[in-house]
This record gives C-alpha cells, sequence and structure tokens, in this order.
C-alpha cells in the first residue's frame, strides 16, 4: 500500500477532484492535443503567450487522476514563467518521472509526481501534459502521441 | 436485477475448481505477498501445466522444421503438428484441410479480408461490422475497402450491448458481400446469435466471418451448425500461449480463393514465370510455421477435452451473476454491457474514478483487470465513456477472486473518497 500512498498523495488527489486552470482560452496563441492511445486519455493544452512569457496556461481533457492532476499541476507552475524556465522545467520533470533524477526543492509541489516510478505503466499518464507542454513551445505540431 | 448478492457458487463446484486451480501454476504465486486473483482471462489466459510440458517436450525433445526432412525429429516435428490440427479440427468440427494455422485471431481476420476481399469485392459492395468489434474485425476491412472501393457498414447496438437485429436486417442488401462479426463481444461480453444472422447474411449472398476469440474459451463451438463461412480464433486466449491461432475456412472456398502470403511450404512447384501452389490448408501456410505454439494449441484443446464443459459454462455463469451482484451493491457503479446472452466479462465504470486508477488500485491487491478501451473504440465512443474496467473469468476462477476484486474497488472508492 505505501507505493499506492505515494502514486494518490493529497495534492494529486485534490488536483484530480478540482483540477486548476480547466477550460478553454479563446485566442489562445498555442493549441496542442495530445493523447495516450494506450488509454485512451485526452488533453487539450492551451497558452497565452505574453512576449517570451507564458501569460495563460489552461487544459481540458479526460483522464485519470493522474493525468488531470499532472495537467493541472503543470499549468499553475509554468503560468508567467519564461519559454526557456519552461522547457528546463520540462526536462527536469522528464528526468524525474523517468527516475534519472530523484525530485528536489526545485520541483515543489511537482515532487508529487515522482510516486509514478513505483508504476512504470503509469509514467506515461503523468508525462503526457508535460510533451505536450514541450511541443507547444517548440513546435508547429498541434497533435503529439505518447507513443 | 435485485442488488441483494447472490451466494457464490456451490461448494461442490468450488471443490472441483480448487481442483482444477491445481493444474494452473501462475494461479498458485503470491504477488507481494497475496494470493493473485486473474481476471484478465479474456485479454489473455493462463496455460494449464499439461501445456507448458507440451511445450517443453515439443521445443526440447522434438525440435526440427516440418514436412521436409526425413530424419527421426523432422517425423517427429511434422506428426505433432499434424496431430494438433486434427485437434483443432475436431475441436470446432471441421474438416482437416479447413484448418489453417495463423499467428492469431487477427492474422486470420487479415488473410480473409486480404485473400478474399481482393479477389471478391467490386466498388460498391459493402462490408457489414457490428458496432462491437475488436479492432481486428475491422481495420483489416477498411485497408480492404479502400484498396477495392468497397463500403464499410456498421451496424449499431443498442444500449443494452446487444446488436440492433433490426438495423441489421435494413442494412442487409444485394449489396452485402461480407458479414464480419464477432461471436462474443472482448468489451461486453455479448453473446451474438450468430447461427440466425449467418442464415441471414448467406440469404442475402453474403459470405459470414466470425471473430471467435472470446467464444472458444468459454462454450463449445461447432462451425457445421453454425454454418458460417470462415471462424477465427486465438491459441492464448484458450489457455495455450501467444502468436499462434488458427482459421476455419469452408473448403470449397478456400480452395477458390488467392494465397495470403507467398514462400516456402505454400507452393508445389517454383519457377520464375509461374508458381503452383500446394493443396489446402498449406496453400496458405508460407514459411517455417509456430510449430511449437500449434503442439500447445492441441495440448490446450486436449484439456479443455477432458473437462465437462457444460458444466463449465454453468459454472462460469454462476460466478459471472455472482460477480454482478457484488459489483452492482458499489454505490456509483455502472456495468456497461448487459445483454441477455453473455459470458466471461463485467464491464464496468464507476463514477468519479477513473478506470486505470481502479486497475491500478485493485493491483495492490493483486488483482488483476484490463482497463482501457479494451481495442473496441467505437464500444467505448457509443457508451460516452473513455474507458472501462473490465473483469473477465476462466472456469478456474473463483467466488474468492470476485471478492478481492470488490475488496480492492472498496479502497479504491476509500482513497478517492
Amino acid at each position: 500500500m505505501s507505493g499506492l500512498k505515494e502514486l494518490y498523495r493529497e495534492v494529486i488527489l485534490d488536483h484530480n477532484r478540482s483540477p486548476r486552470n480547466f477550460g478553454e482560452i479563446e485566442n489562445a496563441d498555442r493549441v496542442v492535443n495530445g493523447v495516450n492511445p494506450l488509454c485512451g486519455d485526452k488533453m487539450t493544452l492551451y497558452l497565452k503567450l505574453d512576449g517570451d512569457r507564458i501569460g495563460d496556461a489552461r487544459f481540458e481533457g479526460t483522464g485519470c487522476a493522474i493525468s488531470i492532476a499532472s495537467s493541472s499541476l503543470m499549468t499553475e507552475r509554468v503560468k508567467g514563467s519564461t519559454i526557456e524556465e519552461s522547457l528546463d522545467l520540462f526536462n527536469d520533470v522528464r528526468d524525474m518521472l523517468t527516475g534519472a533524477r530523484d525530485p528536489d526543492d526545485r520541483m515543489e509541489k511537482l515532487a508529487v509526481l515522482a510516486g509514478v516510478r513505483e508504476f512504470p505503466s503509469r509514467v506515461k499518464c503523468a508525462s503526457l501534459a508535460w510533451h505536450a507542454l514541450k511541443s507547444a513551445l517548440t513546435s508547429d505540431k498541434r497533435e503529439i502521441s505518447t507513443e | 436485477m435485485s442488488l441483494e448478492a447472490r451466494s457464490r457458487p456451490a461448494r461442490k463446484a468450488d471443490a472441483d475448481v480448487a481442483r482444477l486451480r491445481e493444474d494452473f501454476p501462475a494461479l498458485a504465486q503470491k504477488i507481494d505477498g497475496k494470493p493473485l486473483a486473474y481476471l484478465d482471462n479474456a485479454a489473455s489466459a493462463q496455460c494449464p501445466r499439461s501445456v507448458l510440458d507440451a511445450i517443453i517436450e515439443q521445443q526440447g525433445m522434438n525440435h526440427a522444421n516440418v514436412h521436409r526432412g526425413v530424419h527421426r525429429l523432422a517425423e517427429r516435428a511434422t506428426a505433432a503438428y499434424e496431430a494438433a490440427r486434427d485437434k483443432v479440427a475436431a475441436f470446432v468440427n471441421a474438416s482437416r484441410e479447413e484448418i489453417v494455422f495463423t499467428r492469431g485471431t487477427t492474422d486470420s481476420i487479415n488473410l480473409v479480408a486480404a485473400s478474399l476481399g481482393g479477389s471478391l469485392l467490386k466498388p460498391g459492395d459493402e462490408i457489414l461490422v457490428s458496432g462491437m468489434e475488436h479492432h481486428s474485425n475491422i481495420v483489416p476491412w477498411q485497408l480492404i475497402a479502400a484498396r477495392t472501393g468497397a463500403r464499410l457498414v456498421p451496424v449499431p447496438i443498442t444500449p443494452a450491448g446487444e446488436l440492433d437485429l433490426e438495423a441489421f436486417e435494413r442494412a442487409l442488401s444485394d449489396k452485402t458481400r461480407i458479414l464480419a462479426l464477432t461471436h462474443v463481444s472482448n468489451a461486453l461480453g455479448t453473446v451474438n446469435p450468430v447461427k440466425a444472422l449467418t442464415e441471414k447474411a448467406q440469404a442475402a449472398g453474403a459470405l459470414v466471418v466470425l471473430d471467435g476469440a472470446q467464444a472458444v474459451p468459454h462454450f463449445p463451438v461447432d462451425v457445421r451448425d453454425i454454418g458460417c463461412d470462415f471462424y477465427a480464433f486465438s491459441g492464448h486466449k484458450m489457455f495455450a500461449g501467444t502468436g499462434i491461432g488458427a482459421l476455419y475456412g469452408r473448403a470449397a472456398l478456400l480452395d477458390r480463393m488467392p494465397p495470403y502470403q507467398g514462400g516456402g511450404e505454400m507452393i508445389l512447384t517454383v519457377a520464375f514465370d509461374s508458381s503452383t501452389y500446394n493443396v489446402l490448408p498449406y496453400k496458405f501456410e508460407a514459411g517455417t510455421p509456430n510449430i511449437t505454439g500449434a503442439v500447445a494449441l492441441g495440448a490446450a484443446i486436449d484439456y479443455l477435452s477432458r473437462l465437462d464443459r457444460e458444466a463449465v459454462a454453468a459454472y462460469e455463469n454462476e460466478l459471472l451473476a455472482y460477480a454482478t451482484d457484488r459489483l452492482l451493491a458499489i454505490p456509483a457503479l455502472r456495468i456497461i454491457g448487459t445483454a441477455r446472452e453473455k459470458v466471461g466479462v463485467a464491464s464496468f465504470v464507476i463514477d468519479g474514478i477513473h478506470a486505470h486508477d481502479l486497475g491500478t488500485i485493485v493491483n495492490d491487491e493483486s488483482v488483476a483487470i484490463r482497463t482501457g478501451h479494451h481495442c473496441a473504440m467505437p464500444v467505448m465512443d457509443f457508451f460516452g465513456v473513455a474507458a472501462t474496467a473490465r473483469a473477465s473469468l476462466a472456469f478456474y476462477n473463483n467466488g474468492e477472486d470476485v471478492d478481492r476484486l470488490i475488496l480492492g474497488l472498496e479502497k479504491a472508492r476509500e482513497l478517492f473518497e
């Protein structure tokens, strides 16, 4: 049960119950649709840019608690960050989810996502939102997939 | 339906099942200290020891290529492979030249679609499929439709998860060339009235291809009685290994159909200007086959043949009724697929908890279920859900397996409260 408690920390359950920044941004500068074809999870990420900063970030979609909480935490965290900071954060989160590095203070609340490391089949649930973020900031691709 | 749980299946059956469980080494294991409750049989079922022994003997002592060598091992391998074909033929009441070994149901359906579709279909022809098909009985037909100009026509299902029979009758026409239908739905458990539907489709001039992957593990199948033209199934869902399956095809049809793949084994003579093809069923078995897989499938059929299959089916239905009652006692749980004729599958959703979270949480109790779209996205779309959790039964499951699932689901509800 300890692994399960690590996975479903209160922060995750809370963000799943009441996702932050849930909804569409009209006139978004970037819109990316992400899917996890293995489980059918879908999310759409909307970004409003303000110079080289992310002025607003919102998302819509359906998915498991891990996927919804990760999207919610991601949008909460990157709002107001520069594009460069957000891309650095993407790398750090990816490394944390895959076990290449341990969560540190910089991760703040995002450290709760590290619980997926004991559940290999659930890593993609946590990473979908972050891949959507990277794609929104670096390419013209509007559809991404975890596969 | 009463919310009051029926009692667990009778004690006599419990004792029989306890004995059968001893035949399956996988079921005796503990995971993280908890006994495994394996409820993912519709995805892949466990092998009895007799199948494992057959694999070791074939691969260990009789390993050689088939139909070629003159040495003793080659003779043994050929005899074992062809004996397996006889077992498969008897298992579905076909003759041996009508049984083609394939990689599995998907491969079997692709064989029919590519060979028959390519030679039969022309623009404007229609291929009927049901709204409850597995992707493996949709996509091969889409591919052949795109190549030939034929049209794929889905027949809708009802809110109970049964085929809409009136819509089926309306969809049948003189344009219908093929009916591709599942015998039992993997996502819903629905048993289709395949004999009656086959009769209707054939009366309209169509050929009938049935996906039997989820039927053969649960009840006896007689392709002559059904009257279908093709019947496909997989070894690993009926207690053998992966990568082996079979296609039954009516001999007269198989004989007229062009080969699916070319290579060794499927030819009689080869010259650069033309080749002549081997007789049935070898015309459809290009390359060295999965010999050990076929032998294991034969061993699984031997195992099933030693059971009283009518009694097994009755026991499974009783266990499914028990599982359904206990599931329905969980608040906010909805069963997806409530057909009158159902086997083996309880698909469900719980409001507010995604199927994947359910799967992970019950896994913590060493309960194995499937979560997701079950390779049946049109079914998920029809019911307006992204995914379901699915507990699927085999004859070796018991009331305790179901009780442990319920315990896991109750933990999920506590966690997500």
